[in-house]
């Protein structure tokens, strides 16, 4: 997993008649079709597929991320619960496909946010109108803002500082880029305990008869 | 010091190691369900790291998210999708490798990941059961800590058969009195789900109890549990009682003779405590629930079959405004108008949430000696081989066809429409399954979820209701 330190770039803000989308769902993110990969590369094409064109296949001109100014928006700013849906890790894999490494929201859903933090994407949660105030600044391709996960501080394009909540254990292994099953097997004696502690008061569990 | 919930009991059970600093828990698996589609980044992050299946005898495999409804007998040849087929061929190739139990398509022990587990007698209470499925929530029917996890979690469990995990909260779902007659589990879930809101559960692990939970079957609960996740919840999960281990008893991989003897007295623990501490109590009267069917794109978007679609107009919160107007477009139903007597193309009757023969049975006494209306195409998908064994040997599918209706091979199907079973632009659907989302059925197809007695009667009257 790539680290995430710094990233400063652009937002695109996903929005709907001018509000900031609630319930972006994970087959909104990335439809059933492309989920038919071995691979974790090239799902952006993928993404926001049916948002993004049209139904005769052409690009709708009107999605955000169709508009120069966010082509290369690294940070997605949208509503309340976003990524509820199905597990597929296919949605986090897609937003780094297209080079987008941050989503600042009101809200995720429990599986998606935890799939941002395996794959080096920075889950920000922030109060709606917070969002809703990064979302108006997010113009135009010089509006960059700073995301610092060090410092836990957003800087807008207007040189505001924002700040954000971002669990201890999470950011250390996304500051460090971890591999969290190399970690998880140095403690191999503690699973094997486990294991002889489990047998002994569940012995059912082992002598599955398949 | 308050008493501990079931989750709270299973959860310690189940902690192999806590990190003092960010409170973060590798949590024991004891069970981990694979399927074809997220999994093959998962195997191959292994074999790149050279990494092996811890317990490869903890694990059980089967295809069915891009499986064809129809002549699975030619197998993997036999699948004209040629993605497909390479997801499936990886499948076998992997579990092969590493020595996973599997059960193929075409085998009669095949179906969807989460009838098949319950089926099979490998999920039982007080277990950790994880699937890169977020409808592994069905497992808690039984009493089992059972949620969804993403590819690398995946790949994770696969290499150390443990989770990196925090815990939730303890929410408590208490149902009062008795559902009325005609009002299944089904509906209940739609009508929790439209009051909590799908965003309700997050960060929770749902209990469900109470009168009306206790006299639930054990189809019914996994109906209801599988449904924890639209309302957010990490998991649902239900004490388990006398009915469950009839359920389990003498199932094929259900624990024999003095081990069977044991778990049970295990398994007769696993309940909370009278003063278990909750972060969370939501209370359901019973007999408040009516036949429930979906409006919109969201689960939460529900309503009573005898209602009238809701006005955005008046809906006070500005994201539920919005959803409402965007969904009611999506969907062309008119704000006031009732929803009973909408038109439907087709039924789909099927999905992990209303495939088990419980659904099919309660299916064929709705439509025996009827029709499916001129114009509408009906489709029933059993959850298993063994569920399509079972149906076929009480002449169920008789019943079925006869009506008109089309009976398929077991698989997800319709639910997600990977293979190649889905809705055109603009059909509308009644469908048993648990996602209405945009598209998740077929571009711009229109789907309303409810029960499999609701989706019956659509199916023979040609409309709602
Ligand atoms: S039937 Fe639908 S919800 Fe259930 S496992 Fe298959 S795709 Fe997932």
């Amino acid at each position: 997993m790539k680290a995430f330190t710094t990233l400063t770039s652009t937002a695109a803000p996903l929005t709907h008649q001018g509000r900031l989308m609630a319930n972006v769902d994970t087959d909104m993110i990335i439809p059933k079709q492309f989920l038919k990969t071995t691979e974790r590369e090239g799902l952006s094409q993928g993404l926001f597929y049916e948002l993004k064109t049209r139904a005769d296949g052409s690009p709708d001109p009107d999605f955000v991320l169709n508009q120069p100014a966010y082509q290369n928006a690294g940070i997605l700013i949208a509503g309340e619960n976003f990524g509820c849906g199905s597990s597929r890790e296919h949605a986090p894999w897609a937003l780094l496909d297209q080079g987008i490494t941050c989503v600042i929201a009101p809200s995720f859903a429990d599986i998606f946010h935890n799939n941002c933090y395996k794959n080096g994407i920075l889950p920000i949660q922030l109060p709606f109108e917070i969002c809703e105030a990064l979302g108006n600044q997010a113009g135009g391709s010089n509006h960059k803002f700073t995301v610092d996960l060090e410092r836990q501080i957003i800087t807008t394009p207007d040189g505001e500082e924002i700040a954000f909540d971002v669990d201890e254990g999470r950011k250390a292994s996304l500051l460090e880029g971890l591999d969290d099953i190399g970690m998880t097997l140095t403690a191999e004696d503690t699973i094997s305990q486990y294991e002889r502690r489990r047998q002994s008061a569940m012995p059912w569990l082992e002598t599955e008869a398949g | 010091m308050a008493g501990k919930t079931l989750y709270d009991k299973i959860w310690d059970a189940h902690v192999v190691h806590t990190d003092p600093e960010t409170g973060e828990a590798l949590l024991y698996i004891d069970l981990h369900l694979i399927h074809e589609v997220t999994t093959p980044q998962a195997f191959a992050g292994l074999k790149a790291e050279r990494r092996k299946v811890r317990r490869p005898e903890l694990t059980l495999a089967v295809a069915d998210h891009n499986t064809p409804t129809e002549n699975q007998s030619a197998g993997l040849e036999g699948v004209t999708d040629d993605a497909a087929r390479n997801q499936l061929t990886a499948l076998s190739r992997n579990v092969a490798e590493h020595g996973i139990e599997f059960f193929p398509m075409g085998d009669i022990n095949n179906g969807i990941v989460h009838v098949v587990g319950p089926e099979q007698g490998r999920t039982q209470p007080g277990m950790t059961i994880v699937c890169g499925d977020s409808h592994t929530s069905t497992h808690g029917a039984f009493g089992a800590l059972a949620h969804g996890i993403g590819t690398s979690e995946v790949e994770h469990v696969l290499a150390t058969q443990t989770l990196r995990a925090r815990k939730s909260k303890n929410m408590a779902i208490e149902v009062t009195g008795e559902l009325r007659e005609g009002v299944t589990a089904k509906d209940l879930a739609l009508h929790l789900i439209s009051v909590i809101g799908t965003a309700g559960g997050t960060g929770h692990v749902m209990e469900y109890r109470g009168p009306a939970i206790e006299k639930l079957s054990i189809e019914g609960r996994m109906t209801l549990c599988n449904l924890s996740i639209e309302g957010g919840a990490r998991a649902g999960i239900i004490a388990p009682d006398e009915k469950t281990f009839d359920y389990i008893k003498g199932r094929p991989s259900a624990p024999k003779g003095a081990a069977w003897e044991m778990a049970v007295r295990h398994w007769e623990t696993l309940k909370s405590d009278p003063d278990a501490g909750w972060d969370h109590v939501v209370d359901i009267r019973a007999e408040d629930v009516e036949p429930t069917v979906t409006w919109g794109t969201s689960p939460e978007q529900a309503m009573p079959l005898s209602g009238t679609v809701p006005d955005p107009a008046e809906m006070r919160d500005p994201a539920k405004k919005a959803a409402a107007e965007r969904a009611l477009h999506y969907m062309d139903l008119k704000p006031g108008a009732p929803i009973a007597g909408t038109p439907v193309q087709r039924v789909f009757i099927g999905s992990c949430t209303n495939s088990r023969i419980e659904d099919l049975r309660e299916v064929a006494t709705i439509v025996e000696n009827s029709k499916v209306s001129e114009g509408v195409r009906a489709m029933i998908v059993p959850g298993s081989g063994l569920v399509r064994a079972q149906a076929e040997a009480e002449g169920l599918d008789k019943v079925f066809t006869e009506a008109g209706f089309e009976w398929r091979e077991p698989g997800c199907s319709m639910c997600l429409g990977m293979n190649p079973d889905t809705l055109a632009p603009g059909e509308r659907c009644a469908s048993t399954s648990n996602r209405n989302f945009e598209g998740r059925q077929g571009r711009g197809g229109r789907t309303h979820l409810m029960s499999p007695a609701l989706a019956a009667r659509a199916a023979i009257n040609g409309v709602i209701g």
